[in-house]
Formats: structure tokens, sequence, C-alpha cells
């Protein structure tokens, strides 16, 4: 059996005005997610994980090589045919954006039925059982800029749900999060792989939430595959001092076991 | 209330406002007609060449539809516009679009197209082509990677629109008047009653572009989230663009072709409708075609009958509304987004 997603040794490369600008390359990645696992994509700035996860949404085309979800070449595939397999949440809500939360949720049913001009009965039954997982059902009718940022990363991640994708992707899910809200958005991602069965894919330079959740980590540095594998065998000095550039010290959690990574802060010399 | 509920009680409320302006239009004017004489025109019971029948069902009639449709087409694209650059300010002749198109008319008269409904295809071709063509180049000049920037649209849309402009005026020099009668006027938005075969070319080009963008909605709302999250969504946005671009230009495009160019009413009937209805390009669409006949028949009715026995253009009434309308709405809500 193929497995869910695919890299198949996948170049690419922004033309050059946007290179500029922050775009950046990927050269000869090749990965696989399967089924029901969580994997986590995580690098330093720049590495070019926004790009893998452009390229695996369709958003841009690979320049060489493949990427294919289910063994069937993504190319092939209509936009809502796609979006029906995988949904993402966004790193960042959309400003202005003028509509209610439960407006934003109904939104994730599009791909289900792209003709129908209002959503039915059912698209709201799923809207609501979304909100109610990730705890926003109580703020529905509020306008999504007048959130909090906790509120709106879970109002966009039950967008997502509504979607009923095989494959969650969450794109930097806890940048704007507090502990408490970390904390939450790494147990909703647990319940709903567990619960739901759904394959996630964490695209984080957040290690020690990836190392908390996931099954298997790969680490991207300058565009390439550094390292893939459970979190204690990425997650390691020698593989992440090269790809930061930087020192860390690796401990391990007493309570979970997954390794967790510290910046080595340099000492300053005792003044003098 | 479910949003389809609250689509028909819209509809059914504007429906009634389009009545009664509708007879109020039909029944005011300078020709000085007893309401009984236009009700007796209106029933077929007056003679084909009296007084009342000519004023009332050669004159009045034909205009009232004329504004209708011209007031409906020019609010449906400025939704269109709106959601299309995600800003708020956006409309036909704001963004110079109807300078364009204007352009395009210009040129086809000094072709020789005229009112016959066959010219006037011609005519509507021509705006259509220059509607396309100015919006083509406002996009190009404010498109930054990612989107459009807001405020470079709008000053694309000044400068494409003063260029327009200029180039019409090159031509009115340089060609025989006499050859562009009437070319003045029109400039100034001039609903003249229009043959009854150019009248329903109009309902029908316009019944397209609005077809397309009603067709367009849903996925307009969703580009509210971004290219990139719409197209993760299922939506292709490169082909929503493309299709509501090219509604929105016909739109303007036929107005102007029939009617001349009138400011702003892609711009007020919006923002009055997005108060009471909220954001949904699936409410505002429809509800937009209706509101915006109900506000250009109106303008056109104050036009005809504030400086009676004179006429104003009803363009100069809907820049006289729009223009305070656009500064009001650029100094208070849209002010942190500029």
């Amino acid at each position: 059996m193929s497995p869910l997603v695919e890299f198949d040794d996948v170049a690419f490369a922004y033309p050059r005005p946007v290179r500029r600008e922050g775009g950046f390359t990927l050269a000869g990645v090749s990965f696989a997610i399967e089924e029901g696992e969580v994997f986590s994509v995580i690098g330093p700035n720049s590495a070019g994980k926004t790009t893998l996860l452009r390229l695996l949404t369709r958003v841009v085309a690979a320049g060489r090589g493949e990427v294919r979800l289910d063994g069937r070449p993504i190319g092939r595939l209509a936009h809502a045919e796609l979006a029906r397999q995988i949904a993402v949440v966004p790193q960042d809500t959309p400003r202005p954006f003028p509509f209610s939360v439960e407006q934003l949720v109904l939104m994730g049913r599009y791909p289900h039925a792209p003709g129908r001009f209002f959503e039915s009965d059912a698209d709201r039954g799923h809207a609501a059982a979304a909100m109610e997982a990730t705890g926003v059902r109580h703020l529905a009718a509020l306008p999504l800029e007048q959130l909090s940022g906790g509120e709106r990363q879970r109002a966009m991640l039950a967008r997502a749900l509504a979607q009923q994708p095989r494959l969650l992707v969450l794109d930097e899910p806890t940048a704007h999060l507090d502990l408490r809200y970390q904390a939450e958005t790494a147990a909703l991602l647990r319940q709903v792989n567990a619960a739901g069965g759904m394959t996630v894919l964490l695209v984080s330079h957040d290690l020690n939430l990836a190392a908390e959740v996931c099954d298997r980590v790969l680490l991207l540095g300058g565009g390439r595959v550094a390292c893939t594998g459970p979190p204690a065998e990425v997650l390691q000095r020698e593989v992440l001092e090269p790809v930061f550039g930087c020192a860390v010290t690796v401990d391990v959690n007493p309570k979970s076991g997954r390794p967790v990574v510290q910046v080595a802060w340099p000492v300053p010399s005792a003044r003098r | 209330m479910s949003a389809g509920r609250r689509l028909a009680l819209a509809l059914a409320v504007l429906g009634l406002a389009l009545l009664i302006v509708a007879a109020l239009a039909l029944f005011l004017g300078s020709a000085g007609l007893s309401p009984r004489a236009v009700a007796r025109a209106l029933a077929g019971q007056a003679g084909a060449d009296s007084m009342e029948s000519v004023v009332t069902l050669q004159l009045r009639l034909p205009r009232v539809a004329a504004a209708a449709l011209a007031g409906g087409a020019l609010a449906v694209a400025g939704v269109a516009f709106q959601g299309l650059t995600r800003n708020p300010l956006a409309e036909p002749s704001v963004l110079g679009v109807s300078s364009g198109a204007a352009f395009g008319v210009v040129l086809a008269q000094i072709f020789g197209l005229g009112l016959s409904a066959l010219q006037a295809l011609g005519v509507a071709v021509f705006a259509f082509a220059g509607a396309l063509l100015a919006a083509g180049a406002v996009y190009l000049i404010a498109r930054v990677p990612g989107g459009l920037s807001v405020q470079t649209l709008l000053l694309a849309g000044v400068i494409v629109g003063i260029f327009f402009t200029s180039a019409i005026t090159v031509l009115i020099s340089v060609v025989d008047f006499n050859r562009l009668g009437g070319v003045v006027h029109w400039l100034l938005g001039n609903l003249a009653p229009i043959p009854p075969a150019s009248l329903a070319l109009f309902a029908l080009l316009a019944l397209a572009g609005f077809g397309l963008i009603l067709k367009s909605a849903r996925e307009l709302n969703l580009l509210a989230l971004g290219e990139e999250a719409a197209t993760q969504l299922g939506v292709d946005a490169a082909r929503l663009k493309q299709r509501v671009f090219v509604a929105a230009a016909l739109l303007t495009g036929t107005v102007v072709a029939f009617t001349g160019p009138i400011g702003f009413v892609g711009l007020v009937v919006p923002h009055m409708l997005r108060g009471v209805l909220g954001q949904d390009n699936r409410l505002l669409v429809p509800a937009a075609l209706v509101a915006g006949a109900v506000f250009l028949l109106a303008a056109d009715t104050l036009a005809r009958t504030v400086v009676a026995p004179a006429e104003l253009s009803v363009g100069i009434v809907t820049s006289f509304c729009g223009a305070p309308f656009f500064v009001y709405l650029l100094r208070t809500r849209y002010r942190a987004s500029l």
C-alpha cells in the first residue's frame, strides 16, 4: 500500500524577484507520511518548511520530482478533490477578515459541495461539531477579528476540522500562543489523531512541541532533508547543531521520556 | 435567521422600494402630466400619439428601465471589484474602469457607431474592451507579490482614470465635433431614452455579468481568507479572479456604453447594504442588483425634477452623493487599514 503522502526527489525554486523577498529553494527532498501518524517538519527559519507545505497543497508546483497523495500525483487532482483530503491551518489569520467565526468554519465545507450556493443543514451540523471540538462554539456569532490570538487559532483549527480531511496540516500552530494554549493545542492534536484517526503534519520551528507530540520528525536544513526518524533520533546535539548553526543542549523530559532541546546560552564571563 | 431567509427578506423589501421609486419616476416630471393621465397612458387607454402616451411610454418608461438596469449593474460591479481586490473602496469609477470604457465608447462613435441595436452591440464591445484594458492596467500596476496593495490600487485607479480621460479629450479635440453629437452630455452620465431593442441588449449583457458574479459569490467569500488559503480550500483562485474580473468589466462597459460613466453607485450602494446584511457576497450580490436600481432611479428622478424644467445629468447627482461618502469612508471606517 502506498503511503498517504510521498515526496519523491522534489526540487523547487521561486523565480528570482520573489526569492529575494523570502522565497526559498528545495532540492532532492524525499520522504513519506504514513496514514495515521503524527509527522513533523522542523528546521530553522528559511529552511524551506513553508515551501514544502505549499508544494503539498498545490499552491506551487514542483520543478522536478513528484508529490503524491495515495500514490497519485497531486497535479492530477482537482483543487476541491485535494481540499477534501488535506486541510491547512495557516500560521496567521487573514486581516482584514469581515466574517464571523461560524461563517469562517462553514467555509471549510466548500470543497465537499463547491456548486452549492448556501450551505446545507448537514454542513451546519459539521461546522457546529468542529466548533465544539475546539471550544469556540460559544464564539460562533462573533467577528473573527474580535477574538484573542488563542481563540482565533482555535477557530481556524475548527475550520480545518470542518473540512473533514484525512491529513491535517498545521503551520507553526503555537507561534502566537501563550503556554496554556500551547498545551491545549498539543492535547487537541493528540485527540484528533487518536480519536479521529486523522494524520497530522506539523510544520514548526518549535522543536519541543514536535518532540512531544510526533511519531516521526523530518529535519530540514537549507532546502534539503538533514535527517528523518523518531524524535529521539533526530533531536540530538550532533544532528541539530550543524543545521541550526548554534550550540544546543538536549535533555530528556522525565515524564514523557521525550527529548527537550534548549539553546546552550553562552554564559557571560564574570564581571570585573 | 438562515442566510437564505435573510436574502429573501432583503429582496422583498428592496423589491417593494423599487416599485415605489419606479412609480414615482413615472408620475413625476417636467411635462406636468396629471397622475390620472399617466395612469391612462400606462393602461393603454390614451391615444398612441397623445402627449401623455408619448411622455409616459416613450420617454419616461424606457428611462426608468435604463436607470434600473444601470444602477443594478454598477452596484453589482462594485461588490465584485471590492471582493476581488479585498479593498472596500474599490469601485468602477474609482478604479478608472469607467473611464477606460468611456474611451472605448468615444472611439466607437468616431467609427460611426450609433444607437441602433446592432450598432449598440458594437459600442458595447468597444466599451467592454476599454473597461478590460483599464482594469488590467490598474491590476498590473498595483500587483505586488502575494496580492494587491490597498493604497497602490486606489492610486493606480486614479492615474489610469486620468489617463483615459485625457485620451478622450484628445479624441474630442482632433475629431470634427459634429460627428460626436451629444458626447459631452453623455460623458456626464446621461439616461436618455434608449430604443426598446437596445434596451433588451442592455438587459441581456447586464444579466450575463450579474449571473457570472452571482455564481462566484461563495468563492469570493473564501477569497477573503487570502489567495493561498482559498486555493487550499479547493478554489481555483486564478480562474475565479479571471471570471469575476471579466464579468465586472462587462457590467461596467455595458452601463457606460448605454448611459455614460455614472460614478460612485458601486461604492454607495454596497456599503449601505454591508451595514445591514453583513459581508456575505451571496447576500450582497443579489441585493445590490435591486438596491442599485432603487438608488439610481431615485437619483435620476431627483436629477429630472430638482431644477425643472431643466435637467441635471444623473452622473452629477451620484457624484455629489458619492464623493463625500468616499471621503467619509476613507476618514472613518477604513483609516486603520489604509
